[in-house]
């Protein structure tokens, strides 16, 4: 049995949608963030697949750099929910109803 | 085969891992699970031959990521167990569903994996790393620089956001308060300014 | 020579854009006399070309490809020959003087310099229209003085009765431009060429029926600019514009187009007589049908542009039986005594504080010496009286009519003759002879400035001898280009007994007219309300059955338009979306509760149905694509 890219992308996406039922499903801030970590990582696993398959570099390099972007969002986004959590004591998204139209 | 039954099994330990993350009411198990999770994908990446990119996979996320996570939660305390208001559950798993049988059926169209050429092809005769390292300080020298200015960005932004007014704990304060706190710092720069 | 063809064509437009600097500033003498200065130089231009195209040749240049598009190749090509050559004098002569004269005419205008421009504009596209070696750029000529006089009949746009004559005068060629458009169209569709040599060749090779209906569109396109019937009430409303203007415009040039259209065209024309003898029988219908409104109007100016139109008609008749030269000598000489004639006319009014009703002037000759003999002499001419203009040009129309054996023609001309005289010298009569019935009103008279009287005399000069002085060589010159038939009447006793017949039935209207208005004006109450006076009066009442007819037809039109269409469709159905938007919003807004997860969710949703899209254009591509292979 020989493995394809097609069995990295199946994986990847399966991935994907368990990060996209986190993201929908979750109330509390940090457990979002969880989410959003395994959306990405789901992505980085097509990415490297892709690389691997297509003999090219590029597909790891975005990978690289998702993995740089997703540690810079972790440090912001903590430092901004600590800031809300000192101000209303509180991180969960229900309660986030700044934004009403 | 060898890598046919790795794939297989960390595909099934992956999905597990991130299942839990997903569904847990435990905050502490969701977090292990999450840290697990992600040093099972890297063990695709060694087998895709990307050893460079699993390293960074278990230092980055494992080490970093996962040890800020850890410190959010203390600061948190939500160790407990989480109190979530769940609204139509059923939806939320058929959206993701139906989210990953599009793509599912996106990526299995033939249409889209030809004609693609390689920019950077990968040469066997050098290792991962020292492949890694030629592109990325060439072609992607710019990228990467810019990658690390904005590391350094979100550095100071977190340190910043999480560590300002430290001595004054913002939770005890009320509004009216923090305001004035605003409206006076304001002014003294103004007044520097002068 | 082809400079002198560029300085003749490009000298008005240079000085109207000089004027056209100043538009905006009040006064400035200096853009009077800079663009008479740019007008003579023309004037002299033309002479010159004048005196080369006598000696047998022509000019003929291209300066640049206009439009180039497939088989499509017209260029900005100009032709001096023998036609065109003699349309360049009429207009530089004339628009010369019309200038000098302007400026003591609209010396205390508050638009003097915007009237120079738009003068020298017109008389750019004039020259346009006259030089062009294709129809296309006739048109566009054509159309430029169009423009320009809506512009000039609208120059005192705060009068309304300016704007709306204006626009009329605008609209009725309008509609008549579109015929000459789809003649000219026509004319591109069988021949594939809009050169004037190039169509003329071989306009013989193309049916019969065709070349019919290109006559005819073209000759549509004529009557709206001559102003021929039924087109032609807005020449007498055009009087509404600057004197200056009736002088230049609706009297000397512009209106003389549609002639300058025939005479050009006249290959085509010759190939179809019937059209001919239609435009020569409409021609005579015209001249004695304007003769007889200009009998009993009371306005001074328009009994001048009746005149002119019947003149017009003359013309025609001359075009369309073939006698081409003769179409084109008569359109010259009248040039010169009616532009003298309108000139005159606007010295009397600036006299009469723009007084234009006659029965309230008279005696005017003692004040008025220069305008009255310099308006007598044009009005002699125009009467056709041995041995000024009028004689040789006109009379030899009807001798063109005579020799055609179109007697019903002739003796209309010859009847039409006789009320030109009549109406002519009943003005004359009215304004100069008589009491100082305008004494009463206040008024009292001036003579116009010296350098006005001066800028006429040469018209004057003109109107005497350009008859009797050109005849001979013009003849010789432009039969070069067009047929070369003398009409002559063979027995001499006919032609001696028609020549001093029409002679004394003129003097005899001209007497009657004197004897009955010279004196003391008497209104005579019984003629006055007697039906034909009315009729006349009313112009057949053809203003008031336009107005019934077409007019107010079409205001109910457009009203229904507006309340029935534009309200209840156009602008319920813009409505109509804008409400489902608007009740879309009312509806969905409870959408953005602010709740983040929610929100999330919607976002998860979109994705969804992108996908779907994406997936589902995708399998319909390659359907598409399976089946095209």
């Amino acid at each position: 049995m020989e493995l394809t890219l097609n069995h990295y992308l199946v994986l990847s996406t399966i991935l994907f949608a368990i990060g996209l039922i986190g993201v929908m499903r979750r109330k509390n801030l940090l457990m979002l963030f969880f989410a959003t970590e395994i959306l990405l990582n789901a992505v980085n696993i097509g990415f490297a697949a892709i690389s691997h398959y297509r003999g090219d570099y590029t597909g790891q390099m975005f990978a690289f750099f998702i993995i740089a972007i997703a540690a810079s969002e972790v440090a912001v986004g903590l430092g901004l929910l600590i800031v809300w959590y000192k101000r209303t004591g509180k991180i969960d998204l229900d309660q986030m109803t700044s934004m009403r139209g | 085969m060898f890598e046919a039954v790795a794939f297989y099994l960390f595909a099934t330990l992956t999905i597990i891992m991130f299942t839990i993350t997903v569904m847990t009411s435990q905050a502490l198990y969701a977090l292990t699970a999450m840290a697990a999770g992600m040093i099972f994908i890297s063990a695709f990446f060694f087998i895709l031959g990307a050893d460079f990119l699993g390293a960074i996979q278990i230092i980055v996320y494992t080490g970093a990521v996962m040890a800020l996570y850890a410190f959010g939660m203390m600061f948190f305390d939500t160790t407990r167990t989480l109190v979530e208001k769940r609204s139509n559950p059923r939806l939320v798993v058929v959206l993701g569903g139906l989210a990953a049988v599009l793509v599912v059926l996106i990526v299995l169209a033939p249409i889209v994996t030809t004609n693609i050429n390689a920019h950077y092809p990968i040469d066997p005769s050098v290792g991962n790393s020292q492949a890694i390292g030629m592109v990325l300080f060439t072609k992607y020298l710019v990228p990467f620089e810019l990658a690390a200015v904005m590391l350094l960005v979100a550095m100071i932004a977190g340190i910043v956001l999480a560590g300002k007014k430290m001595d004054k704990s913002l939770t005890l304060m009320a509004d009216e308060e923090i305001a004035l706190m605003h409206a006076s710092s304001t002014q003294n720069t103004e007044e520097g300014a002068h | 020579m082809e400079i002198y063809l560029y300085i003749a064509l490009f000298a008005p437009l240079v000085g109207s854009l000089f004027a056209g600097l100043f538009g905006a500033s009040p006064k400035t003498v200096i853009t009077g006399i800079v663009t008479s200065g740019l007008l003579f130089t023309s004037f002299i231009s033309s002479a010159i070309l004048l005196s080369f195209v006598m000696s047998g040749h022509t000019v003929h240049v291209e300066m640049m490809t206009w439009m180039a598009a497939g088989d499509l190749y017209i260029p900005f090509g100009f032709v001096v020959d023998q036609v065109s050559v003699t349309m360049m004098m009429v207009v530089s002569i004339v628009s010369t003087v019309v200038h000098i004269y302007s400026i003591g005419y609209m010396d205390h205008d508050k638009g003097f310099n915007r009237f120079f421009s738009y003068l020298s504009a017109f008389v750019f596209s004039m020259m346009v229209l006259v030089m062009s070696d294709n129809f296309l750029g006739l048109f566009i000529g054509w159309e430029g003085v169009g423009l320009c006089s809506w512009l000039l009949i609208g120059f005192w746009y705060h009068k309304e009765s300016a704007t709306w004559a204006a626009n009329e005068a605008f609209i009725m060629n309008r509609i008549a431009d579109l015929a000459m458009l789809i003649g000219i169209f026509m004319m591109y569709w069988s021949l594939g060429s809009l050169q004037y040599d190039v169509v003329f060749a071989n306009i013989g090779n193309i049916p019969v029926e065709v070349v019919t209906w290109i006559g005819i569109f073209l000759f549509i396109g004529a009557m709206g600019k001559s102003a021929q019937f039924p087109l032609h009430t807005w020449l007498a409303d055009a009087m509404e514009g600057p004197t200056p203007v009736s002088a230049l415009i609706h009297a000397a040039t512009m209106v003389t187009a549609g002639v300058y259209l025939v005479v050009r065209a006249n290959p085509i024309y010759d190939l179809i007589p019937e059209v001919g003898l239609f435009i020569a029988s409409l021609g005579a219908f015209v001249a004695m049908f304007a003769a007889t409104m200009a009998l009993v109007n009371r306005d001074m100016k328009r009994i001048i542009a009746y005149s002119t139109l019947s003149q017009l008609g003359y013309m025609f008749v001359a075009a369309g039986l073939g006698a081409y030269w003769v179409a084109l000598f008569h359109l010259m000489a009248h040039a010169f005594f009616k532009a003298l004639l309108f000139l005159g006319a606007g010295n009397v009014m600036h006299a009469m504080h723009d007084e234009l009703d006659p029965f309230k002037m008279g005696g005017l000759k003692k004040s008025m010496k220069w305008t009255w003999i310099l308006m007598t002499l044009a009005s002699v001419a125009l009467a056709g009286i041995y041995p000024l203009a009028g004689f040789f040009s006109k009379d030899l129309i009807l001798e063109v009519a005579f020799v055609e054996q179109h007697y019903i023609l002739y003796t209309v001309l010859l009847l039409t003759a006789g009320l030109t005289a009549f109406y002519s010298f009943r003005l004359v009569a009215l304004i100069f002879h008589g009491n100082e019935r305008h004494l009463e009103h206040g008024i009292h008279p001036h003579e116009a400035y010296n350098f006005v009287l001066f800028a006429m005399a040469p018209l004057g000069i003109l109107a005497v001898i350009a008859g009797m002085a050109f005849k001979t060589p013009y003849y010789e010159m432009v039969t070069q280009l067009l047929p070369a038939i003398e009409y002559h009447i063979h027995n001499h006793t006919v032609f001696w007994i028609m020549t001093i017949g029409t002679q004394l039935f003129v003097i005899l209207a001209i007497a009657y007219a004197y004897k009955k208005y010279a004196k003391a004006v008497k209104v005579d109450e019984k003629v006055e309300s007697g039906f034909f006076y009315q009729l006349l009066y009313n112009q057949y009442f053809i203003p008031k059955i336009y107005d019934e007819v077409f007019s107010k037809p079409y205001l109910k039109l457009s009203k229904l338009a507006w309340k029935e269409i534009d309200l209840k469709i156009v602008d319920a159905t813009v409505d109509g979306i804008a409400n489902v938007i608007y009740r879309t919003g009312e509806k969905t807004h409870t959408m953005q509760d602010g709740n983040l997860s929610s929100m999330l969710r919607w976002m998860v949703i979109g994705l969804v149905v992108l996908l779907v899209l994406a997936v589902a254009f995708t399998a319909g591509y390659n359907v598409v694509n399976l089946r095209a292979m």
